[in-house]
């Protein structure tokens, strides 16, 4: 189970900033813990996050172990047109989900 | 409460995301890794080329003094215009005595309008945080923080 | 210093020996002593990571599961609806065994009897999930826990519990969380112990949790042996500390760090 919440304006006037708010469930294992074994317990994070707007990157980032479980994420666009954002979370042992949310420019 | 504050301290970054692995996988923290301000310095040298660095234009929010240091929020924000032919292309954020230096890479344009992204971190004890941002013109514009991390007064193990 | 000792003991026990319930008026959230980073987390759903297991809770309240191959949803119906409110009467006494059962047995149980599926383990993803989005229903609700007369001698069992002192630290609850509320603890708050919030995703754990995994956590940190999950004792200790908070709204999924 995976589950993102994003937070979009439904709607903005041309030329607005609008602040893009994005939370995705994952553990960030951060690969510095051992099992009482003595084993490593491997790393397992997002390693990236990208956001496209009508097909164009507009944000991405290079995460690591240091950010926290669950990360949330948070940045501005401008708004030049409606359309469709697309979320993209990418990361260790395959990890890869996908989350979009539309947009109406008046 | 009662251990030596340093096997606190790394158990309290080493148990992060336990609860994932309640009840399967007994987690113990035998490495006490740490990174260096020659790490710090480095990795920040992989981001400027060796680049000079100014003071300034960038503002690191975070609170100077956190709840738990396994969920701190922190904003960046650069004080720069965002058009096409001057603007902040990316903001990197950096730390001093975590296992590992680097938070994260941030990648922005001009359609972004303002420079500003939040996050929230990790912090394995109290120390210094730097965030440095790229200008379109090649320049790099920091400022940096320090951060006094409390210890809980009930660190949980998995139990 | 056998002297000295016992001089130490005495005044440990007039500091702490006199424990008097909180007054109604004087009774705060765990929310209030929060920093306003960490109560900002909670305000707004986009910020608040609890809302990932809601999110995960509301698509397993509509999947089919065991050999009935029922959804909570073909009984239940809209849990907007359904369920409102209904996190806050809990824990609640249940007839068939004749004992108090708290949100997440309760969940538990309608598996067993009415999906005929097997009970999710405390503690995992979908019982907190599940538990988080009934729970999510009442937001705001006030809690009304202990209203049912049958449960009165469970409360006081409960009660009795909390003032019981144990472990290496001969801690009782009340010592630190009625009679020391107002003080700290290393860096941290000492709260009231209300049970306003949870399910309730904890910054040191970095996950959603449950009232009994806080429990036991607390009761580990008195160094005493902690109750196992779903012992009667927990149970007891929730629904005593749920009606001590009677009339406080539920903030579930709260944040706390």
């Amino acid at each position: 189970m995976a589950s993102a919440l994003i937070n979009v304006p439904a709607k903005a006037k041309r030329g607005d900033i609008i602040e893009i708010k994005t939370l995705m469930s994952h553990i960030m294992e951060t690969g510095y813990r051992h099992t009482a074994a003595g084993e490593v317990v491997p790393r397992d994070i997002i390693t990236s996050f990208t956001c496209r707007f009508n097909g164009a990157e507009i944000f991405r980032a290079d995460l690591f172990p240091a950010i926290s479980a669950n990360p949330f994420i948070t940045f501005f666009t401008t708004a030049t047109e409606s359309g469709k954002f697309d979320f993209e979370w990418t990361g260790d042992q395959g990890f890869s989900e996908t989350a979009s949310a539309s947009i109406t420019v008046e | 409460m009662h251990r030596p504050p340093d096997t606190s301290r790394r158990q309290f970054l080493g148990l992060a995301g336990g609860a994932a692995v309640l009840g399967t996988l007994p987690v113990v923290i035998v490495r006490s890794a740490e990174a260096t301000p020659a790490m710090l310095a480095s990795a920040i040298q992989n981001v400027t080329g060796g680049a000079a660095v100014q003071t300034g234009k960038v503002k690191l929010d975070i609170p100077p003094l956190v709840e738990n240091g396994n969920t701190v929020p922190m904003t960046v924000s650069v004080n720069h215009p965002m058009a096409p032919e001057d603007h902040v292309r990316s903001i990197h954020v950096f730390n001093e005595k975590n296992p590992q230096p680097n938070f994260a890479n941030f990648h922005l344009g001009p359609h972004n309008g303002r420079a500003q992204v939040s996050t929230r971190v990790r912090l394995a004890d109290s120390q210094k945080i730097v965030a440095i941002a790229r200008l379109s013109d090649g320049s790099f514009w920091s400022a940096s923080v320090d951060v006094v991390v409390t210890l809980a007064a009930c660190t949980e193990d998995v139990i | 210093m056998r002297f000295a000792g016992a001089i130490a003991a005495v005044l440990l026990i007039a500091n702490t020996g006199f424990a008097a319930a909180i007054p109604q008026a004087d009774r705060r959230s765990g929310y209030d002593f929060m920093k306003p980073d960490t109560k900002a987390m909670q305000d707004e759903d986009t910020a608040n990571p609890g809302m990932l297991w809601v999110l995960d809770g509301e698509a397993l309240w509509k999947r089919k599961a065991g050999t009935a191959n029922k959804a909570c949803a073909d009984c239940h119906s809209d849990a907007r609806t359904s369920m409102k409110g209904v996190a806050a009467r809990y824990p609640a006494f249940d007839k068939a065994t004749g004992r108090p059962l708290d949100l997440e047995q309760r969940i538990n149980s309608c598996r067993t009897n009415q999906q005929q599926a097997t009970p999710l383990p405390f503690e995992s993803r979908e019982l907190l999930a599940l538990t988080a989005f009934v729970a999510r229903q009442s937001q705001g609700v006030p809690i009304e826990t202990g209203a049912d007369p049958q449960l009165v001698p469970f409360i006081a069992k409960g009660h009795e519990l909390y003032m019981q002192r144990q472990g290496q630290l001969n801690l009782s609850c009340a010592n630190c969380h009625d009679d020391n509320w107002d003080k700290r603890l290393a860096g941290s708050a000492i709260t009231q112990g209300h049970p306003t919030g949870y399910p309730l995703y904890r910054l040191e754990w970095q996950s959603l949790g449950s009232l009994q995994r806080r429990l036991r956590a607390c009761i580990t940190g008195i160094r005493a042996q902690a109750y196992d999950y779903g012992a009667p004792e927990l149970v007891e200790l929730e629904l005593y500390l749920m009606s001590r908070a009677r009339g406080m709204p539920l903030e579930a999924p709260a944040v706390r760090p």
